[in-house]
């Protein structure tokens, strides 16, 4: 074993220049081997899942281990570098940014969004699948201003639905949560008159409905009759949905729609090479405008050259093509269209030992 | 050849006894440390528990509550500390006692059906039932109880927010998913039904049969005969058995967590959704993106549990205890 060991080390030394570009890491025999620790967001856990799989299975001798400790926890380790890797909800904020900086050298830090996720506004109303809503009526109906469902405000958008009198029962994540962030996030951007809380991962509004995790809202909303709720749209099940309102348009969630925002946004100015981020706009007509995007974190030299081949390794097959679609069919995300990953790809191969 | 060993064996204990277990020796001395130390141990992992708790909790104690509503999320702006326990002790408490209301009459039911009335082979068979229930983990109970139990309930809570609107506890606004402290309430109930069950079973069970027969042969019914001579007997055993699933219902927390749509408030109204929250569900909830300070202020309120759960368990154990020198006449 140890000779083993030593000889796919030798053979990584012995070839620092980078033998196997873009993703193919199908091949079997990249020499690739070790342990690989990292953590952060839950909410792309189970696209990790798939991703760890994939990576494992074409590198038999590596393990790959990803711990959900939550958004925080990941930037805080990666910032204090007990994670060689991280998944975010939230782009590092400049001040993290910095430290990030200062921690990984000179090479910088790597952030990219990996996963993106169409929230669904999903409620459960009998015999109604489907309702038009601009973003000032959800925005409405979330803070408790709009009660019932046959209020003038949807009925307006909606003149073939048969809406009941039922009141509207809103149910939120009871926990600390990306989702929730996201959704705020697009509340307080598009009317933030009507959602007047900054985008926070806890839930702002006191007294309402809440279950903890997408499964949990999910049941809830099923529970109850008039429920509404914000999940990933791949796990709604069979609750009816909002189509959105977005310029003069009511668009569908779909992952092409969703992955189609942070396509066509532009990139936040100012920040190094290396680190995307994006000034999500959310009018862009036949675009779904509410969308979890997470990020991956990683530095851009390490000390030790396994673990730069490693986050290396494991960062080009997830934004490979069949990284992605491992992910959308195992975590029903967006696959990252490919003139993003084009411009990810480079950064993640450019990882080396230093 | 035994017979004739055997009597010289009541005086050796005695000339052990005198010479303060210098003649131990072998496996018998090791024994006594091994025993000792397994004693000790509890003791010490006691003191260990409530001295990370009292240090770790420190910090969250003595800070300000400008640093607590900075750090802690959930934290109430311009308040003590105790405001922001407050609530989610009274939450616990309320699940609990409420839980108790509903397991305790069920389980002596089903403790005097096992102990007084049903025949043998089925006693048998249902105590093994009872103590069944207590194997099932509480991750299972809570599934159970948001995805079936609830929608089963939501229609019965209605009808008493409906009727019973009046009644505090009934008051409010009843949630359509039924994700509140009374459906929290029930499924707790299931849970410390069998530790109620059981030990009051085995108290029932030590009546003394003289007793029994003196309340028959003075013309009692069952019933009576139970009314005088089983549950004046078994009185003080049931308590403490109700203090133990009291304990139990305390520290619950995935099923809590599952089901209970949680609030912050000190409110009584346990058909309503968002009103009340129990101090483990609540450290469950917030632990995973917790950093900092809000970490401290989450294990200062585990320490409030702790606090109140050895309390219980202290009271049960007193109860016990005063008991035993009543059985002792007996």
């Amino acid at each position: 074993m140890v000779g083993a060991l030593a000889l796919s080390l030798a053979a990584c030394g012995s070839d620092p220049g980078a033998a196997d570009p873009a993703g193919e890491g199908s091949e079997s025999g990249t020499g690739l081997s070790g342990e690989l620790n990292g953590g952060g967001a839950s909410s792309q856990e189970s696209a990790m899942e798939a991703w760890r799989a994939g990576f494992q299975s074409a590198n038999p001798d590596v393990t790959v281990n990803y711990d959900p400790v939550g958004s925080g926890g990941g930037r805080e380790s990666f910032i204090s570098g007990a994670y060689p890797f991280a998944g975010s909800d939230a782009a590092l904020e400049d001040d993290e940014l910095a430290d990030a900086e200062a921690q990984c050298g000179e090479g910088g830090v790597i952030q990219y969004p990996a996963y993106i996720s169409p929230v669904a506004v999903a409620f459960n109303l009998e015999g109604v699948d489907t309702l038009n809503m601009p973003a000032e009526t959800i925005a409405g109906i979330f803070a408790g201003e709009i009660t019932a469902w046959d209020d003038e405000a949807i009925a307006a958008d909606n003149p073939d639905a048969e809406l009941p009198s039922t009141d509207i029962t809103v149910v939120h994540r009871s926990e600390d949560s990306g989702t929730t962030e996201n959704f705020q996030e697009y509340l307080h951007t598009v009317v933030p008159d009507v959602w007047t809380w900054e985008a926070e991962g806890i839930w702002p509004i006191k007294g309402q409905e809440s279950a903890q995790g997408t499964s949990g809202v999910v049941s809830a909303a099923q529970a109850g009759e008039g429920t509404i709720t914000y999940a990933d749209a791949s796990q709604i099940d069979d609750l009816g949905t909002v189509a959105v309102g977005v310029g003069d348009d009511f668009v569908e969630y779909s992952p092409e729609a969703a992955a189609a925002v942070v396509e066509d946004s532009p990139r936040v100015e100012g920040t190094s090479e290396s680190v995307f981020a994006y000034d999500l706009q959310r009018d862009i007509a036949g675009t779904y405008p509410i969308v979890l995007v997470s990020y991956h974190l990683a530095c851009g030299t390490y000390e030790d050259a396994a673990t730069a081949d490693l986050v290396k390794g494991l960062y080009t097959y997830i934004l490979s093509d069949e990284g992605q679609a491992k992910a959308a069919e195992s975590a029903g995300s967006a696959p990252l269209p490919t003139s993003l990953t084009e411009q990810f790809l480079p950064a993640v191969e450019a990882i080396t030992a230093g | 050849m035994t017979t004739t060993d055997s009597p010289p064996a009541p005086v050796a204990p005695v000339r052990r006894r005198r010479s303060s277990g210098d003649t131990e020796r072998g496996f018998s001395r090791t024994f006594r440390w091994i025993a000792t130390g397994a004693g000790a141990l509890i003791l010490a992992t006691l003191a260990a528990v409530a001295l990370f708790l009292i240090v770790r909790a420190w910090p969250a104690m003595t800070a300000s509550s400008e640093a607590l509503a900075e750090a802690v999320p959930r934290y109430p702006d311009d308040t003590s500390f105790i405001a922001y326990v407050g609530p989610l002790i009274f939450g616990t408490l309320l699940a609990a006692v409420l839980a108790l209301l509903i397991a305790t009459p069920v389980a002596m039911g089903v403790a005097l059906f096992i102990s007084h009335y049903a025949p043998r082979r089925l006693a048998q068979a249902l105590g093994y039932l009872v103590d069944l229930l207590a194997a099932i983990p509480s991750v299972v109970y809570g599934l159970w109880g948001f995805t079936v139990l609830a929608p089963v309930l939501a229609p019965l809570w209605t009808w008493l927010n409906n009727w019973f609107g009046w009644f505090p506890l009934f008051a409010g606004d009843v949630s359509p998913t039924a994700r509140t402290m009374a459906t929290v309430a029930v499924v707790l109930a299931v849970m410390i039904l069998p530790i109620i069950t059981a030990v009051s079973r085995e108290v029932f069970l030590q009546t003394p049969k003289l007793h029994e027969e003196a309340a028959l042969a003075l013309g009692a019914t069952r019933w009576e005969m139970v009314r005088t001579a089983v549950l004046p007997f078994g009185q003080s055993g049931v308590i403490s058995a109700a203090m133990l699933g009291l304990g139990r219902a305390l520290g619950e927390t995935m099923a809590v967590l599952m089901i209970l749509s949680p609030g912050f408030l000190y409110s009584f109204k346990i058909l309503q959704a968002a009103q009340q929250q129990t101090i483990a569900a609540y450290i469950a909830l917030d632990f995973p993106e917790a950093s900092g300070l809000a970490v401290n202020a989450l294990i200062a309120t585990g320490l409030a549990l702790f606090v109140i759960t050895l309390a219980v368990n202290m009271a049960a154990r007193a109860i016990v205890a005063r008991r035993k020198e009543f059985s002792g006449a007996n």
